[in-house]
C-alpha cells in the first residue's frame, strides 16, 4: 500500500463516482433526502435530473420508493446519512429491501464520528450492527479512495440489497489503482505473522501507522482490511487466527455488533485466539474537533498499538477472570 | 347476468375461500379480507392490465396490497385469475413451506408485487413503481390498497407527498374504509378524521364509493383511469367482516381463529342460511 497524503472527502469521491458511472448505467437512479449538498448526490442530480429524486426529510418514504423502483428493474441508490438509513428508516430497509432481496443500494454517508461536529444526533455508531442483523443484507466499508471507487462499481454489478458505508472525512489514495476488489474478500495490506489488526473503513489508515508503532518494537503485525463486513471473510480470518494468534479489531463504530462483534463470532467459533476490539465504547459520541473525538474513543495508532501488545501477550495463556476485561487501553469506562 | 351481478356472486365465492382457508389454516386476518373482497375482486377482472401466465410482462398493472394481512383476498384472487394452485393455496395457507405466507411474499407467489405486512408502506413502494413506468415510458397504472387503520401510519402521508410532488397521474391509492382496526373502532383507537378532505389537502383528486357494491366500484376505477393530472384516491366505504353477521363491524374478527362452530355458521351465512 502507498501512503500518498494527497486526501479527498469520502463522500466527494462517492459523489463524483456515481455521476461518473451514471453516463453509461441509464438504469442508475438515485434519490436523496435534503442532505444531497453533503451526501454529493448533487453531482448526479445535476448531471441527471431526470434521475434524480428528491425525496424530501422523509428517508421512511424514500428507502420504500427506492424498493418499488426496483421492483421495476431499476437500480436505486438511496442516500442520506447512515443513522437515519439504517434507523430512520430501518423497518423499510428490513421489510422492503433486504426481506425481498430487492436490489436497492443503500448508501449511509457521514458514518462513525466523521460529523465530528455536530455531536451525538448526528453520529452514526450502531449502522453496522443494525445493518448486519439483517438477513440478505451486503455490507461495504472502503477505507480509501481507490476502494471506495472500486466499492461502488462492485455494489452495482451486485444484484441485491447493499449498504455502502461512507466517511464525510477525507481518505487518501492509498491503493494501486489496479487493485482488486471482490465483495467478501478481505485485502490484506501487509503480511506479518506475530498478530492481524483487522480494520474497516478509513480506521485501515491508523491500523497501518499501529503496526509500524508495533514493528518498531519487532513486532511482525498483518493487517487486513476487511472492506465488506458482510458476507464475511472467513477464510482471511482462519489464515490470519491460524498463522498469527491474535487478533486485533478496528472500526468507527460501537465496540457491540460491528466489525469486532463479527470478527468474534466468527473467531471463536472457528479458530478461538485472543482477539482484542478497538472501536466506540459502549456510549454515544459528542462534539468536538475530529482527531481529538476520535482519540477520545480510542481509535488512535497509540492505543491501537497497545491493544496489539495486550492481544499478542495474551496469545496462548489460559483465560483468567478479567483478563480481557479492560483489554483496550484507552479504556477507562470500557467495561464492554 | 349483468356484470355487477355476476361479480357479486364472484365475490360470495372468494368470501367462502376465504373462510376456509383462514379456517383451515387456524390463523388469518378474517374482518379485513371480508372488507376489500369486491375491491380487489373488480380490479382484477375488469380494471387491472395483466398476464397470468407472464406475471413479470413489464407493461402489467401493478397491485400493492399495503394491508397486507388482507392476503387471503389477494391469494385468492390471484389463484382464481390462473397465477397459483387454488387447492395447494387452501391446504397451505400460513403453513411451514407454503408459498401462501401469512403476509404476501413477493418472493414466493407469482402475481404479487411487494411483500407487505408492516403497515404504511405500500403507498410509498407505489411512488417508486410509478415513477420507474415514468423513466421507462411506460403507461401503466399503480394501485395501492390501504386500510382506514393503516393511514395512522405516518410513512403514508410523506409518501402521498410524493406521489403529488411528481403529479404521479397514473396512481390510484384506494382505502378500505372499514373503521375498525385490530383494537377497536378507528374512532375509538385513533380518529381517521375526514379521510376524502386530508387526501384532497394532500393533493390527490378524491372520490367517494360503496367498496361492497361493483357497479360503484367500476365507475369509480373508471374515473380513476380517466386522465387527468393529479393522482386518484378512492375511499371506499366497507363493513369489517362483510357478508358474515356476526363479524360484520366486530374488531375482535380482526385476527382471530375461526372455531369449528363460527366455521360452520359462516358457511351457513354465506349460503344464505341462517342457523
Amino acid at each position: 500500500m502507498n501512503m500518498k497524503q494527497k486526501g479527498m472527502p469520502q463522500r466527494q469521491v462517492f459523489g463524483e463516482m456515481v455521476a461518473e458511472l451514471g453516463a453509461s448505467n441509464n438504469r442508475m437512479v438515485v434519490l436523496d433526502a435534503d442532505v444531497s449538498s453533503s451526501t454529493q448526490t448533487k453531482h448526479f442530480a445535476a448531471r441527471f435530473p431526470d434521475r434524480f429524486f428528491n425525496m424530501g426529510i422523509c428517508e421512511a418514504n424514500m428507502v420504500s420508493v427506492a424498493a418499488g423502483l426496483a421492483a421495476c428493474g431499476f437500480i436505486p441508490l438511496a442516500s442520506s446519512f447512515a443513522l437515519f438509513i439504517s434507523m430512520r428508516a430501518g423497518e423499510q430497509v428490513r421489510a422492503q429491501v433486504a426481506h425481498p432481496r430487492l436490489n436497492v443500494k443503500l448508501i449511509g454517508g457521514y458514518a462513525g464520528l466523521s460529523d465530528f461536529a455536530d455531536g451525538a444526533s448526528h453520529q452514526s455508531v450502531e449502522d453496522l450492527a443494525v445493518m448486519r442483523a439483517m438477513p440478505n443484507m451486503t455490507i461495504l466499508s472502503p477505507s480509501d479512495i481507490v476502494t471506495t471507487r472500486l466499492a461502488i462499481r462492485v455494489m452495482l454489478e451486485y444484484d441485491g440489497p447493499v449498504f455502502l458505508r461512507l466517511s464525510r472525512d477525507s481518505v487518501t489514495e492509498d491503493y494501486p489503482a489496479d487493485q482488486a476488489f471482490r465483495i467478501g474478500q478481505a485485502i490484506t495490506v501487509r503480511e506479518g505473522a506475530d498478530l492481524s489488526i483487522v480494520a474497516t473503513g478509513p480506521m485501515v489508515r491508523l491500523a497501518i501507522e499501529a503496526s509500524e508503532l508495533l514493528a518498531a518494537k519487532g513486532l511482525s503485525v498483518r493487517v487486513i482490511d476487511m472492506h465488506t463486513i458482510k458476507p464475511l471473510d472467513h477464510d482471511s480470518l482462519d489464515r490470519a487466527a491460524c498463522e498469527t494468534g491474535a487478533i486485533v479489531t478496528v472500526e468507527e463504530h460501537s465496540r457491540l455488533g460491528g466489525l469486532g462483534g463479527a470478527v468474534c463470532e466468527a473467531v471463536c467459533e472457528r479458530t478461538p485466539v485472543p482477539v482484542v476490539r478497538i472501536g466506540i465504547p459502549d456510549r454515544f459520541g459528542e462534539t468536538g474537533r475530529y482527531p481529538e473525538l476520535l482519540a477520545r474513543m480510542g481509535l488512535s495508532a497509540g492505543n491501537i498499538a497497545a491493544a496489539g501488545e495486550k492481544a499478542f501477550n495474551a496469545k496462548g495463556k489460559k483465560p483468567a477472570m478479567s483478563r480481557y476485561v479492560n483489554a483496550s487501553v484507552s479504556g477507562k469506562n470500557q467495561t464492554l | 347476468m349483468a356484470d355487477s351481478e355476476k361479480l357479486a356472486a364472484e365475490c360470495l365465492s372468494m368470501r367462502r375461500t376465504l373462510v376456509e382457508m383462514i379456517h383451515n389454516a387456524g390463523s388469518g386476518h378474517t374482518g379485513g379480507s371480508l372488507s376489500c373482497v369486491e375491491i380487489v375482486w373488480t380490479l382484477y377482472s375488469h380494471v387491472l392490465r395483466y398476464r397470468a401466465d407472464e406475471p413479470d410482462w413489464p407493461d402489467r398493472d401493478r397491485f400493492i396490497l399495503s394491508k397486507g394481512h388482507a392476503a387471503p383476498t389477494l391469494y385468492a384472487t390471484l389463484a382464481e385469475k390462473g397465477f397459483c394452485d387454488p387447492v395447494l393455496m387452501v391446504s397451505t395457507f400460513r403453513c411451514l413451506d407454503s408459498m401462501f405466507q401469512g403476509h404476501p411474499d413477493m418472493r414466493k407467489v407469482p402475481g404479487i408485487e411487494m411483500s407487505t405486512g408492516s403497515l404504511g408502506m405500500g403507498i410509498s413502494v407505489g411512488v417508486g413503481m410509478a415513477l420507474a413506468a415514468r423513466l421507462s415510458r411506460r403507461d401503466y397504472r399503480v394501485f395501492i390498497l390501504v386500510g382506514d387503520g393503516e393511514l395512522q401510519e405516518g410513512q403514508n402521508w410523506e409518501a402521498l407527498q410524493a406521489a403529488a410532488k411528481y403529479r404521479l397521474d397514473r396512481l390510484t391509492v384506494i382505502i378500505d374504509k372499514n373503521g375498525v382496526q385490530l383494537d377497536g373502532t378507528t374512532d375509538d383507537i385513533m380518529p381517521s378524521g375526514n379521510i376524502a378532505a386530508k387526501l384532497n389537502a394532500f393533493g390527490l383528486d378524491v372520490r367517494e364509493c360503496d367498496g361492497h357494491d361493483c357497479s360503484a366500484l367500476l365507475s369509480a376505477f373508471n374515473w380513476a383511469c380517466s386522465e387527468g393530472k393529479s393522482p386518484r384516491a378512492i375511499v371506499a366505504a366497507t363493513v369489517k367482516g362483510k357478508g358474515i353477521p356476526f363479524m360484520e363491524g366486530d374488531h375482535t374478527w380482526h385476527g382471530k381463529t375461526i372455531s369449528q362452530q363460527d366455521y360452520e355458521l359462516a358457511t351457513l351465512a354465506l349460503r344464505g342460511e341462517r342457523a
